[in-house]
């Protein structure tokens, strides 16, 4: 029979939010093949987790596995607990949420254990052949349908909010402890540091002006600081704007950056791909400046315009200046 | 230190972007390619390493014929030396695939650190460095943004997610996964394009790499591509047509009177 693991990201004390989506995609992937799933939690103390996943989740069976090396992430660690307990259970699926940590140790698990790999998964169908699954490509500009050959365990990850992680089937499960191997780490973690650059706070901004690559320079900036100034707005950007140096790193908005939530976010020459997107994904109205009608950003919405944004920008300030005075 | 840098020809996707008949890949006939982004950050961290060092180093790249014009640029930007692992067999790979290839140039090359770019902009696994770790047997890391060497090990940032960094120490060889903006990229001066000419491109077929076919691109991999598309647009947002101005006064009224912003 098949079976379904989840690896989901936690704390310590509960899922992370990317953790209970893939606990969700976990929960659904196994429904479509008529069985329970079962989580594994890697920690040096995941009890907790797993009391509380065993009191509320329905699976078959939460697995822990525990040990000192595996306190502090690191991909060795990870794959040295996780690969020979996948191979004694040889599951059909083993998934993940699609994060930083993930990405950095599940395609070397792969590789160990001769697995196949499918990132970023955001929706599945089932035809007469089986598994099509849904992944984007070309920074969201389009998806692809692909499919898993051969046999044997894949691993796959689940793109960030694809998945509600509020649509948790309840119920109860067994708690299991997984017997280790050697675990050892393959880097010596020195510290976790702050990327620096945090005088900026865009976190308890009304109104945010997101500047994208479309801008062409940091000589071009000036229509956005008009407009920012006539809507009081804070300016934010995406990360190649920051990696060009066009504005400091602390404006960034995104995965890598800081997480948003104003009134009014207004993307200008953004494509709005995944990594960005998580980061805007609070604001209550988005507005989308861009040439291109076919970018990403306009799905993400409520108004767009498609246009020069050096042409726009300076009708939007007027535009907003007249109606003050008006 | 002599370092490795796989880089990676991927569309750029400013250009207008159009399925192929067969519907499984993009249209590529008058596609303009360019270097995958975060590669080019991984190529000017390479050069600097190997130049602090006295070194050098070897850009490595798979694909068709006109990932040649790729390596030239890697040789023009200051690389010694060129592989192009080029063979219908080495198409159409997954992380798996593509990573065991570069892994049997990379052992062949003698290297003592191998950089890549993060992610390609394309398919966007974001994998195959570390699956090419995988078959070296060598640590690495991903999303790295900064890299010191001191005696026989790397210092490594590597990003984490909401403005964290991670600070690490690994033994040499490894292999890094470097992330867009850990440098400022040099561009190619017109002396380093005319000495790129006369430097060398060794091309490689599975044979020379002692792999059979069957172990990489399509064949090697559990990963097939059905089909590609554009998805539905139109869901979401409300275009606002016009010329600039009119559709500015028109945004203005919408949000203050529909959305209620401003
Ligand atoms: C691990 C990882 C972490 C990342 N973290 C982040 C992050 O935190 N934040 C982030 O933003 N990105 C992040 N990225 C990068 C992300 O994948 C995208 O590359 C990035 O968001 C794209 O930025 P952009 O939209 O400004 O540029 P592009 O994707 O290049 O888009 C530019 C847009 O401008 C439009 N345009 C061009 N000229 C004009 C004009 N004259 N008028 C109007 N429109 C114009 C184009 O049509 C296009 O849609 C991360 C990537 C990785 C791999």
């Amino acid at each position: 029979m098949s079976r379904v693991w989840i690896v989901p990201e936690h704390n310590g004390e509960r899922l992370t939010r990317p953790g209970r989506e893939a606990l969700v995609a976990g929960q659904r992937l196994a429904a479509d093949l008529g069985v329970k799933a079962e989580v594994l939690l890697l920690g040096a103390d995941v009890s907790a987790v797993a009391n509380h996943l065993a009191a509320s989740a329905d699976l078959a069976g939460v697995h822990t596995a525990q040990h000192e090396a595996l306190a502090v992430y690191t991909p060795g660690a990870y794959c040295d607990a996780l690969a020979p307990a996948i191979e004694a259970a040889s599951p059909a699926f083993v998934v993940f949420a699609h994060n930083y940590q993930t990405v950095d140790y599940f395609a070397r698990l792969a590789q160990r254990l001769g697995a196949g790999l499918l990132p970023e998964v955001t929706a599945w169908e089932q035809d007469g052949e089986g598994f099509l699954w849904s992944r984007p490509i070309l920074a969201g500009k389009m998806t692809s349908k692909v499919r898993m050959r051969g046999t044997g365990t894949v691993l796959l990850s689940v793109q960030s909010g694809a998945f509600s992680g509020d649509a948790l089937a309840a119920g109860s499960a067994p708690v299991e402890a997984l017997a280790l191997g050697e675990v050892t780490a393959d880097r010596e973690i020195l510290s976790i540091e702050d990327a620096g650059g945090n005088e900026v706070d865009l976190t308890k901004a009304d109104v945010i002006i997101a500047v994208g690559r479309g801008v062409g320079g940091e000589d071009k900036l000036g229509p956005i600081h008009e407009l920012a100034e006539v809507l009081g707005a804070d300016i934010g950007a995406s990360r190649p704007v920051i990696d060009s140096g066009w504005l400091p790193r602390d404006r960034q908005i995104g995965s890598s950056g800081q997480t948003v939530s104003p009134k009014l976010y207004i993307a200008v020459g953004i494509s709005g791909a995944i990594q960005h997107a998580v980061g805007m994904k609070g604001s209550s109205c988005v507005v989308a400046i861009n040439k291109d009608s076919g970018a990403p950003i306009f799905g993400m919405s409520q108004y767009g315009i498609v246009g020069d944004l050096h042409e726009v920008l300076p009708a939007l300030t007027a535009a907003i200046r007249e109606s003050r005075e008006g | 230190m002599r370092v490795a840098v796989c880089i990676k020809q991927v569309p750029d996707t400013e250009a207008r972007l159009r399925v192929a008949k067969d519907g499984r890949w993009l249209d590529e006939e008058d596609l303009p390619f360019i270097i995958n982004e975060s590669d080019e950050y991984a190529l000017e961290e390479g050069l600097r390493i190997a130049e602090a060092s006295g070194g050098e180093v070897v850009v490595i790249s798979l694909g068709p014929a006109r990932v040649k014009e790729a390596l030239r640029k890697g040789l023009a930007l200051g690389a010694a030396r060129a592989v192009h692992l080029e063979d219908e067999a080495f198409s159409g790979g997954d992380a798996l695939a593509t990573g065991r290839a570069l892994a049997a140039a990379v052992a062949k090359e003698e290297c003592e650190l191998v950089l890549t770019g993060s992610q390609s902009d394309d398919v966007g696994f974001g994998s195959t460095g570390s699956v090419l770790a995988g078959f070296l047997g060598w640590p690495h890391a991903w999303l790295v943004m900064g890299v010191e060497i001191e005696d026989g090990t790397a210092k490594v940032t590597r990003e984490m997610e909401s403005g964290k960094n991670e600070i690490s120490r690994l033994p040499l060889p490894a292999v890094f996964e470097v992330q867009a903006g850990i440098n400022h990229p040099r561009y190619a001066s017109l002396k380093g394009i005319m000495k790129a000419k006369r430097k060398p491109i060794d091309t490689l077929a599975p044979a020379d790499l002692g792999l059979s076919p069957e172990d990489v691109g399509q064949a090697g991999s559990r990963l097939e591509i059905v089909s590609v598309a554009f998805p539905d647009s139109g869901a979401g947002a409300q275009i606002i047509e016009g010329e600039p101005e009119q559709a500015s006064r028109e945004l203005v009224d919408k949000l203050r009177q529909e959305a209620r912003v401003l």
